[in-house]
């Protein structure tokens, strides 16, 4: 395997991460190779939409099914400094989410219109 | 055109790796170079020497492998997907006192960067999941 | 600057053609796979989406394959292409990114 060349110039690299927690891995998939691709000195951004938005409530607790808690999960992101987290604003109106209920900070709402020009701006999408 | 594809579903239960396998064949027909095709979440289980399907079914597990050696792709497992669903390689069988291993010749075992990687390296990276 | 997305669930059973359809551009192409084939079907309830999007421009595709093998080939809408796997590979090159909706 090709170690990556580290004078290459950095990629757009969207992650979309589209389910909602617990019921299956692949919210939590999502979170670790984003996590993991923060030690690779990318442009990276991570947008959150259709049920995916679920990850962000801040009112989970997971305890009885003896799992992580997934918004505790998300504030790692905050610590590996992915500044880039979009939420997509109708997948929140649509499952009754409200801003304050949102566990991290700093994240960005923006609705489909602004999400097409996202995607479009970039070289590479890890669809979750 | 460098491709690679990043594949989550487990094979036979669903078709996602069915259709991944016949894209990558359509890849290399046209002259394109796969790099790195990545199994991660239930894709993991692809790699298992294990499959036994009917004759009369196809045998992805050998089908990739195939296309490993004759093409020189690489089939990268991601190692904390695969190890939470029983895919280990006789190094990892050993370190975690496991009786025994079935990661298929071919697959190598590593981290979630090499997703990354194929991300950075190639041109497409196509997702393939259920 | 354009994105291909892959559909390949039922519209009758998962919502991921109207997800796609919300961030779908003008110049987007939509591949229909697996399951996802089943969208393409003439007079389907879900079909009205997909002729919206086919009149703003984006265009759609089945993958043949899996339209024959579920017995389709006489119910497509007629907008919508059918192409191989050749043609998948074609249509990830002429597009800048792939969105996989699953």
């Amino acid at each position: 395997m090709t170690p990556i060349n580290q004078t290459m110039v950095q990629k757009k690299i969207l992650f979309i991460s589209r389910h909602a927690p617990y019921g299956t891995s692949l919210a939590k998939d999502a979170l670790e190779a984003v996590l993991a691709a923060s030690a690779y000195d990318q442009n990276l951004s991570l947008l959150f939409m259709d049920d995916g938005v679920f990850q962000l409530l801040s009112t989970q607790d997971s305890k009885d099914l003896e799992q992580k808690n997934f918004a505790a999960m998300l504030s790692a992101l905050t610590f590996y400094e992915i500044k880039n987290i979009f939420v997509h604003l109708e997948s929140l109106l649509a499952r009754q989410i409200t801003i304050n209920e949102i566990a991290i900070d700093g994240i960005q709402i923006v609705d489909s219109a602004a999400i097409c020009n996202l995607l479009i701006q970039q070289e590479q999408l890890l669809s979750f | 055109m460098i491709f690679s594809l990043a594949i989550y579903a487990a094979p036979y239960s669903s078709q996602a790796s069915d259709t991944a396998y016949r894209f990558a064949t359509a890849v290399i027909a046209n002259r394109h170079q796969l790099y790195r095709v990545f199994f991660y979440h239930d894709g993991v289980h692809n790699s298992s020497a294990l499959i036994t399907p009917p004759q009369d079914e196809i045998n992805l597990t050998l089908k990739w492998q195939q296309l490993s050696k004759d093409y020189n792709v690489d089939l990268v497992v991601c190692v904390a997907a695969a190890l939470k669903r029983g895919v280990l390689s006789e190094l990892e069988a050993k370190r975690y006192g496991k009786p025994s291993h079935n990661l298929h010749q071919n697959f190598e075992i590593s981290g979630l960067g090499q997703l990354i990687d194929a991300a950075v390296v190639s041109n497409k990276l196509i997702t393939f999941g259920n | 600057m354009s994105i291909l997305h892959t559909v390949n669930k039922s519209p009758f059973s998962h919502t991921i053609l109207l997800s796609c359809l919300q961030l779908c551009g003008k110049d987007d192409a939509i591949l229909l796979l697996e399951d996802g084939v089943l969208c393409a079907i003439k007079g389907s309830p879900f079909i009205q989406e997909l002729s919206t999007a086919i009149e703003k421009g984006v265009k759609v595709y089945a993958l043949a394959g899996d339209v024959k093998a579920r017995g389709l080939q006489e119910k497509l809408h007629p907008n919508i292409y059918t192409t191989d796997y050749n043609g998948f590979v074609k249509l990830s090159i002429e597009h800048q990114c792939v969105q996989s909706w699953y």
